[in-house]
């Protein structure tokens, strides 16, 4: 199909500015989703472990819920329908702004759930003896926690925490439909004003390949110096 | 100090612990021994409430362990536990092992916290390891710091789970001098071990766990001399041959 097609990269250069700026939101959310998701989904971990019953059991509805629907689903959900239901309910008004907020807070939820499954497989991978020491000592299951089980949890997971980041930094390129000039969505507008689609579309993917190959060899020198130290 | 009183266990329909009853007193040193899976570790366990029971009582320097009221992060503070497999925090440097609780749990300041740790830890002859970490020490070397960090809780009294079972050979007297030496102070202790030389040298009185139920709870003496039941003897008779 392409046998017919004259490339022509020209508008590219020209659009450097907009374009980095599109990065520098698809980094944003990345680390705003990672946050959100290490802190959110450490919690919903820990709720799934937890000897509550009714507790472990919405933790679990949560993660099976959100792992089981596609991510554009729920960024439309967030972008339309929860700023609607905010509205109507809550009689806030309306505005953009809360649907770019509500459509972050979606991605946020979402990524959570994956999190949430790997921080439990690291919390999981502490052997029971080190809470037991930890509570013969005194220590209170939110110290124990805190101090003990979720520091030597967190350096198992290390590795996997870095790859999931790199699938949300992924993940991201789906927040266009949101209207949010994140990197995808500003080579996606060049493209469009300049009629240049597939060569912007194109840059786009080499730029994620680039950045997320990098990344995940850096990742993969790491878990190397990890093993040998 | 340590007082047990018809306590019994199951999970689900299988029974742990069958109505045990006994006692340590202040300064006196108490040696749990028996086949594996009778229920020693259970039992010491429940003293410091790191397992629950549903019968019977346990009190420790008068409060009671079973009891919904207690504050059970208060009195296991003050009731020292070590375990078979050392159980250091494999992500701290051994000073930092000796502080954490002291400071999170009974509120010392870093400074006091540090110097409490250090003196313990010369008293099992590893000051020169402060900086290292537990991964870097030897098993023997690992249940010494593990005994000086439940030592610098200041504990009113120590229970050890078989704290020598997982170490090499050679290394078994080192961690069995400190008992030693912390018995000969007046610690009052609940060991269980299979450590029958340890036995006649330092304990007061010995009792032998058989499924789940105290079998024989006699004087030192009486033990070694003469067990009345046959499976105590039995079992003595394995443990002596090595
Ligand atoms: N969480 C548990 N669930 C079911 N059975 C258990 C559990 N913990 C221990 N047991 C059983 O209780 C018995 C006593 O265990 P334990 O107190 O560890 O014995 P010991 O320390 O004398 O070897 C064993 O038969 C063991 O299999
Ligand atoms: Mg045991």
């Amino acid at each position: 199909m392409f046998g017919s097609y004259e490339f022509d990269w020209s508008s590219i250069p020209g659009a450097m500015g907009f374009l980095g700026q599109g990065l520098l939101v698809s980094l944003e959310i990345t680390g705003l989703a990672l946050v959100a998701g290490i802190v959110w989904g450490t919690l919903l971990a820990m709720a799934r472990l937890s000897s509550i019953k009714p507790l472990a059991w919405a933790a679990a509805g949560y993660v099976n819920l959100f792992r089981a629907v596609p991510l554009v689903m729920v960024l439309l959900w967030f972008f339309l329908i929860v700023p609607k239901l905010l509205e109507n309910f809550l009689g806030l008004p309306s505005g953009s702004d809360v649907r770019l907020a509500s459509a972050m807070i979606g991605f946020a939820l979402f990524e959570s759930a994956y999190y949430a499954e790997i921080i439990r497989a690291g919390i999981q991978s502490v052997p029971k003896g080190q809470l037991a020491a930890a509570h013969a000592l005194g220590m209170s299951y939110p110290q124990a926690m805190l101090h003990v089980v979720l520091p030597q949890a967190f350096r198992n997971m290390v590795p996997l925490l870095l790859t999931q980041a790199i699938i949300l930094f992924q993940d991201t390129s789906l927040v266009y439909v949101s209207a949010l000039a994140d990197f995808f969505g500003a080579a996606y507008k060049v493209g469009d004003r300049d009629g240049r689609l597939v060569e912007l579309v194109l840059f786009a993917g080499a730029i994620y390949f680039v950045l997320c190959f990098a990344a995940s060899q850096g990742v993969r020198y790491f878990q190397k110096r990890l093993q040998t130290a | 100090m340590i007082t047990i009183d018809k306590v019994s266990k199951h999970y689900g329909n299988f029974q742990v612990l069958t109505d045990c009853s006994t006692h340590v007193n202040k300064g006196e040193v108490v040696v749990v021994c028996g086949p594996s899976g009778s229920g020693k570790s259970t039992l010491i366990k429940c003293v410091n409430g790191l397992e629950p029971f549903q019968d019977g009582a346990i009190h420790v320097n008068g409060t009671s362990v079973g009891a919904p009221k207690t504050n059970l992060s208060k009195l296991r503070a003050h009731v020292g536990m070590v375990f078979q497999h050392f159980e250091l925090f494999p992500h701290m440097t051994i000073s930092d092992n000796l502080r954490l609780a002291q400071i999170k749990v009974l509120k010392r300041d870093k400074d006091e916290a540090a110097e409490k740790g250090h003196y313990f830890l010369d008293r099992v002859g590893l000051k020169a390891h402060a900086h290292k970490f537990p991964g870097q020490l030897s098993g023997g070397q690992q249940q010494r710091v593990a005994i000086a960090r439940a030592l610098a809780m200041d504990p009113i009294c120590m229970l050890f789970d078989e704290p020598t079972s997982a170490l090499d050979p050679e290394m078994i007297n080192e961690v069995l001098d400190v008992m030693t030496e912390l018995a000969q102070e007046g610690m009052t202790m609940m060991c269980v071990t299979h450590e029958m030389g340890f036995a006649k040298r330092v304990a007061h009185r010995v009792i032998f766990m058989d499924h789940g139920k105290i079998v024989e709870d006699d004087s030192k003496e009486a033990f070694f001399a003469n067990p009345r039941s046959e499976r105590a003897q039995q079992f003595l008779a394995k443990i002596l041959q090595h």
